[in-house]
């Protein structure tokens, strides 16, 4: 098992409300981690570190160490946006821009430059098969992305997100605003996805957790209650809340 | 009587009360045109569009008014929209929550509520004399400049911040940069909302007076402008003008002139209205 990502000594504020409080934990690579807990616990905010999304929060203010492949990315030297086409994320409402399917998914590539209209169709199309899309709209992409169904719009997102070829893709309950069916494609689509990517998902899901995470981290308050291997997690955990949650205890 | 009786009976007033409110300003503004209507509407030919003023009422006509309205608006649309659109920019999206920003909006809001004829004063001041523009269009461009900035900057900050964040995000999450982001989504989300604002500013432009008679526009021009150093009229000057007057042709004449100028600010609302119903379903 190899690490990607990594938090040491993690301490993050939001003028003084305390975050998330001293988190030590391990993301292997090619590999689903889901981040679990109530809402509140800090888990979309430990999410949002890896791509750097929490400096749009006047208030954040964050100590210890995020690595990405052992490279701290809060040093000064580090170019936020090289970052992010290496860490892309998907939201927890669908958002594709108000423009067409082919230039939703083209954008990331267009803002770094790339003109050659015969690359971008190509990519444009692999990041729609592989975001399992392709079959549905292939005939319009021209079309507005918002005319599709909210499913369909997650999935545009998702190939927006993979057309730049990042290594680790972020999901913040990517799920939530789906209908089940929906909901089943894109866990499709997220177990597929895992050979080639590392993935952390967050969700209030515990079933989804259960169904397609291979590992499996629990927040609770700021604090990391519990991390360890998602059937470990689910069938013997260690800790008494995390049982607590689980089993639908509380939370 | 029950509360919800009350209620229903206080709901049946309220709404006579609106209607009622409503129709005030409604049938102020039909008397009114119907007035100019049946005065002027007869005088318009493309004869009146056409000639040149003149101390003979039947001969007088517009042409140097609409010329120099016309000068007068695209050079302030050219000189007003630039800067506001990009100040409006940097207060909504770069600018750092601070003192300085304050007290930026606070001043803006202030300016926008200033009597236009006080900026006629500064634009005197300012353009014709220290600058030494003298009476011409620049001048009075860049006086009104002054009085329309403030609408341009509100209306780009409320079109900018209408366009959902998650827009914003999405963007910032492909690695877009900040002005990337501005460039390619959120102005092109909010441009219908910055366009009604420009419109209504300009149009707003169109109907001064004041400033543009304490800057030094004349009544009486013998000639259309031929560049941006020209003296000019406008039309509402002309209209003023011929009001003015004693003879009954005269205001005839400023009756004709008064539909043309409604025409003009009634075609720039319209464009404002049609732009914003296609922007609002762009991004539904």
């Amino acid at each position: 098992m190899k690490i990607k990502l990594e938090s040491k000594n993690v301490d993050v504020y939001y003028d003084k409300l305390k975050a998330l409080s001293n988190i030590n934990m391990i993301i292997p690579e090619n590999a689903v981690t889901a981040l679990i807990g109530p809402s509140g616990c800090g888990k979309s905010t430990f999410l949002r570190l890896f791509n750097r999304m929490n400096d749009y929060i006047d208030s954040f203010k964050l100590s210890g160490d995020v690595l990405i492949d052992g490279q701290n990315i809060y040093e000064k030297n580090i170019l936020v946006d090289e970052l992010r086409k290496n860490v892309g994320m998907v939201f927890q409402k669908p958002n594709p821009f108000p423009k067409s399917i082919f230039d939703n998914v083209a954008y990331g590539l267009k803002i770094q430059g790339i003109k050659d209209k015969e690359f971008l169709r190509k990519r444009v199309k692999d990041a729609l098969v592989q975001a399992a899309l392709w079959d549905e709209v292939k005939d319009d992409l021209n079309k507005s992305a918002l005319s599709l169904s909210g499913g369909q719009q997650q999935r545009v997102c998702i190939a927006r997100t993979l057309a730049v070829e990042p290594t680790i893709l972020l999901m913040d309950e990517p799920t939530s605003a789906l209908d089940p069916i929906a909901t089943t494609k894109v866990e499709q689509l997220i177990t597929s996805l895992k050979e080639k990517y590392t993935i952390v998902i967050v969700t209030h899901n515990m079933q989804q957790a259960g169904r397609i995470s291979d590992y499996t981290s629990f927040f609770y308050m700021g604090d990391l209650i519990e991390f360890d291997k998602t059937d470990v997690i689910f069938t013997n955990p260690k800790q008494k809340q995390t049982e607590n949650y689980i089993t639908g205890r509380f939370g | 009587m029950n509360n919800g009786k009350i209620n229903r009976v206080k709901d049946t007033i309220f709404k006579y009360v609106g209607i009622l409110a409503c129709s005030i300003g409604l049938i102020l503004l039909a008397i009114f045109i119907g007035n100019i209507l049946i005065d002027g509407f007869s005088r318009i030919d493309l004869d009146f569009l056409t000639s040149l003023p003149s101390r003979k009422a039947e001969k007088a006509g517009i042409l140097t008014a609409w010329s120099g309205s016309l000068w007068i608006v695209v050079l302030t649309f050219f000189i007003s929209v630039p800067i506001g659109v990009c100040a409006g920019i940097y207060l909504e999206e770069y600018g750092k929550k601070g003192r300085l920003t304050n007290l930026l909006e606070i001043n803006i809001s202030n300016l926008a509520g200033v009597p236009s004829i006080i900026y006629g004063l500064l634009g005197l001041e300012i353009f014709v004399r220290l600058s030494k523009m003298g009476s011409s269009v620049l001048a009075g461009s860049f006086t009104l400049s002054l009085l329309i900035l403030p609408i341009i900057i509100v209306a780009t900050r409320e079109a900018l911040r209408a366009v959902p964040s998650s827009i914003r995000a999405a963007s910032y999450g492909l690695g877009a940069s900040k002005w990337q982001t501005i460039w390619y989504q959120v102005l092109p989300a909010s441009s219908g909302g910055i366009l009604t604002g420009v419109i209504l500013a300009i149009s707003r432009a169109v109907g001064e007076t004041a400033p543009l008679i304490v800057v030094g526009a004349l009544a009486y021009v013998p000639f259309t402008p031929k560049g941006i150093m020209d003296e000019f009229t406008v039309l509402p000057i002309q209209i003023f003008n011929w009001v003015s007057r004693p003879q009954h042709e005269f205001s005839i004449n400023a009756a004709a002139a008064i539909i043309i100028l409604l025409i003009i600010t009634f075609a720039l609302n319209g464009i404002a209205v049609y732009f914003r119903n296609k922007w609002q379903k762009k991004l539904s």
